[in-house]
């Protein structure tokens, strides 16, 4: 954004004033999350970074917290781990499979009261959590299901699916629906051609929609604090228990493998995002 | 005659408008059918219950069921004077069976909330029950404490008779129904959730207004950018997007605590003295700081895909046509931008409005929002009907944004990432 050689005075520090508070911003946006980095390799107890760590002292850093978060005793991060990937690839398969089928029903111009149904398909997203939590606590309750991965599954897939409505809708916006028609023309029945040939190309929105309930079910905490018992433990809910009662390096550690983990999930998004749009014939 | 020589007919026949509509409903019947799974499943798992919220916060059978020969002997008494032996009676009776099932505890909670001092009056009479001798309940009951022989607590008792009550609407507006039936506000220093509504808004009100304010110069940035610096730079406001929530919040914490690196930083630049270094956490400021870095994500999207469609030669021909860069700006650019202005702060205000995490950690005790009041209720005092109550009011005022926010924006234009 280089300003044209004419620009007047003013202009000019207005333009490098407001670079300025852009910069401000995406720092505010930002840094926060590297605080975590550098102190969870702390080798003292404290939350603080250490002068050893100011003077970039090698032993002032260690992976003591790292140790401690996998070898610890009584360490709650190894149930805690196995539950959250065990809840989150379940209620992932059943909020992309649903919210799919929901999805290419929805997209049909002959679908019957399209804005209704829609808003209603994604109000788990706009609802407060701490209501969606409470209503799903008196089902799960009432069905028995309370404290067990399959109520928190069921809960899950519930504030999971309207991100795969929301996504696929999106991705069959654009969708040449005259080649469905040549498949069933060809003598392809509906199954197949969903499988062989819409599945295919709605691919890149639906593994996007399904990374959004992925994440979704993984940092959910409000309805599991609600559901869960002592062995459905999840990491959110560790961690929350863990920053309620003392803020231990452990949990900046395992700060910084979600971190890493959410890092790893934003590039796969962002190149199914390119994919999908090019795809879609969307060219930026 | 002319009419049906008209009409069109398909191969077999059968006219063509009847076959069309036949072929139309089909095609319904097949969308709607896709559908209905999800529909189904939501509608029984996460419809219904709230549904079912709405009837558990009118619900007030709780005491009705666990003193239910009370409730039948106090039908013939008028409430004007000490009631007559027969509900003396079947209130022994009826707590007796409480004691023995040790659910007497609830009852207790139940009564104080309508009228306080039930909870040692009722533990007295526990006590003092196991030598009671039969007949004359009345005298017996009333030699336990001067209370039980006063008519005011036998008439708070026979107020929670029916089954249907709006009190726990009343009570979360820190209203109660007094013993005339009038609606009344409790006192002055007893008024905590009025307290807490106005500080949800507030605080929804003010981090979307920053979330705004932030997010407009980077979102124009990130829409005006060459491609290659943009994309760089939608990393700094995706990463967040996916970071776990309490990722985000912890670091807040250990970015706003006393000896954390916000104060140092203060002190450094001398802003502060170093003994005396601000409490920015577990107070309102934290609240307000960490959840408008947390949304800010959801107000710089909608507006950045807004700004992409606008296209910069509009800015170029305002100018050209004698507006200065400000008056080209705020004639064209902003009128533009309005819609996805619109969809960010709705989405940012709808979140906010329900935020539960992040003040439960760093909002300490004037932090709070009424979620948390919710929670607290669920998880602490017990008392359901309350929490869905509140959770029933939070939820229409997000319904009435939602409402706006599906006619100004429609559900279907939500983008994500």
């Amino acid at each position: 954004m280089a300003l044209p050689k004419y620009t007047e005075a003013r202009y000019r520090i207005w333009h490098y004033f407001y670079i300025f508070i852009c910069t401000c911003v995406f720092f505010f946006l930002i840094a926060p999350l590297f605080v975590i980095f550098p102190l969870s390799f702390n080798a003292e107890e404290f939350l603080v970074f250490s002068d050893g760590m100011k003077r970039l002292d090698p032993d002032a850093f260690s992976l003591r917290w790292y140790k401690d978060m996998i070898y610890g005793t009584k360490n709650p991060w190894g149930l805690a781990t196995k539950n959250s990937f065990i809840i989150a690839i379940f209620a992932t398969l059943g909020s992309v499979i649903l919210g799919t089928v929901a999805a290419l029903g929805l997209s049909s111009r002959h679908m019957p009261y399209k804005g209704i149904i829609m808003a209603t398909l994604i109000s788990p997203m706009i609802v407060p959590l701490i209501i969606s939590g409470v209503a799903i606590f008196f089902f799960m309750a009432k069905a028995g299901l309370a404290a067990t991965h399959t109520g928190i599954i069921l809960a899950h897939i519930v504030l999971g699916t309207p991100f795969v409505v929301i996504t696929v809708t999106a991705t069959l916006s654009g969708f040449d629906h005259s080649v469905t028609r040549a498949a069933s023309s060809l003598g392809s029945d509906p199954v197949n051609t969903f499988m062989k040939i819409t599945l295919p190309l709605i691919l890149p929105g639906v593994i996007s929609g399904g990374l959004f309930a992925f994440v979704t079910s993984f940092d959910e905490v409000v309805v599991v604090l609600f559901l869960a018992g002592l062995e459905n433990t999840t990491i959110p809910i560790q961690m929350w228990t863990g920053l309620r009662e003392q803020l231990s390096p452990t949990i900046l550690a395992v700060a910084t493998c979600l971190i890493v983990l959410s890092t790893l999930i934003l590039v796969t998004a962002e190149l199914l995002r390119r994919r999908s749009e090019r795809i879609r014939g969307i060219s930026r | 005659m002319s009419n049906e020589t008209k009409q069109i007919l398909t191969t077999d026949g059968i006219p063509l408008e009847v076959s069309l509509k036949k072929a139309e409903k089909k095609n319904k019947i097949k969308a709607f059918l896709l559908v209905a799974p999800l529909l189904l499943f939501l509608i029984i798992t996460y419809i219904f219950p709230i549904g079912d919220m709405l009837f558990r916060s009118v619900d007030d059978r709780m005491v009705t069921n666990m003193l239910p020969k009370t409730y039948k002997a106090m039908e013939k008494w008028d409430g004007k004077d000490l009631p007559p032996e027969e509900v003396f009676e079947a209130f022994y009776i009826d707590y007796k069976l409480l004691v023995e099932q040790k659910t007497f505890g609830k009852l207790a909670t139940q009564l104080n909330y309508e009228k306080n001092g039930f909870k040692s009056i009722l533990k007295k009479l526990k006590r003092k029950m196991k030598k009671f001798e039969n007949e004359n309940y009345k005298e017996q009951i009333m030699a336990v404490h001067k209370r039980w022989a006063n008519v005011e607590y036998w008439r708070a008792i026979k107020r929670r008779a029916p089954d249907i009550t709006y009190a726990k609407y009343l009570k979360a507006m820190d209203m109660f129904e007094n013993e005339d039936g009038n609606i009344s506000q409790v006192s002055e220093d007893r008024r905590v959730h009025r307290v807490l509504w106005l500080r949800t808004l507030e605080v929804a009100f003010f981090v979307t207004v920053f979330c705004f304010l932030m997010a407009y110069p980077i979102a124009h940035l990130l829409a005006t950018l060459p491609m290659k610096y943009s994309n760089l730079l939608m990393i700094c406001v995706l990463l967040p997007f996916w970071t776990s929530l309490l990722v985000r919040t912890a670091s807040w914490m250990i970015l706003l605590q006393q000896q954390g690196i916000v104060n140092d930083f203060f002190v450094w630049i001398g802003l502060v003295a170093n003994d005396n270094r601000p409490e920015m956490m577990y107070n309102k400021t934290g609240t307000y700081v960490a959840m408008t870095q947390i949304l800010l994500p959801f107000m710089v999207l909608p507006l950045y895909s807004v700004m992409k469609t606008i296209s910069p030669s509009l800015m170029r021909a305002g100018k050209s046509l004698g507006g200065t860069p400000f008056v080209a700006f705020w004639k064209i650019y902003f009128p533009l931008t309005i819609p996805g202005i619109g969809a960010g702060c709705l989405l940012v205000f709808i979140l906010a409005i329900g935020y539960y995490i992040t003040p439960a950690l760093v909002g300490g005790a004037s932090g709070t929002l009424i979620s948390n009041q919710i929670a607290f209720h669920m998880k602490s005092t017990l008392d359901w009907s309350f929490a869905s109550a509140m959770g029933l009011m939070l939820l229409t005022g997000v319904l009435v944004v939602y409402w706006v926010y599906n006619k100004l924006v429609g559900v279907d234009n939500i983008k994500l990432g």
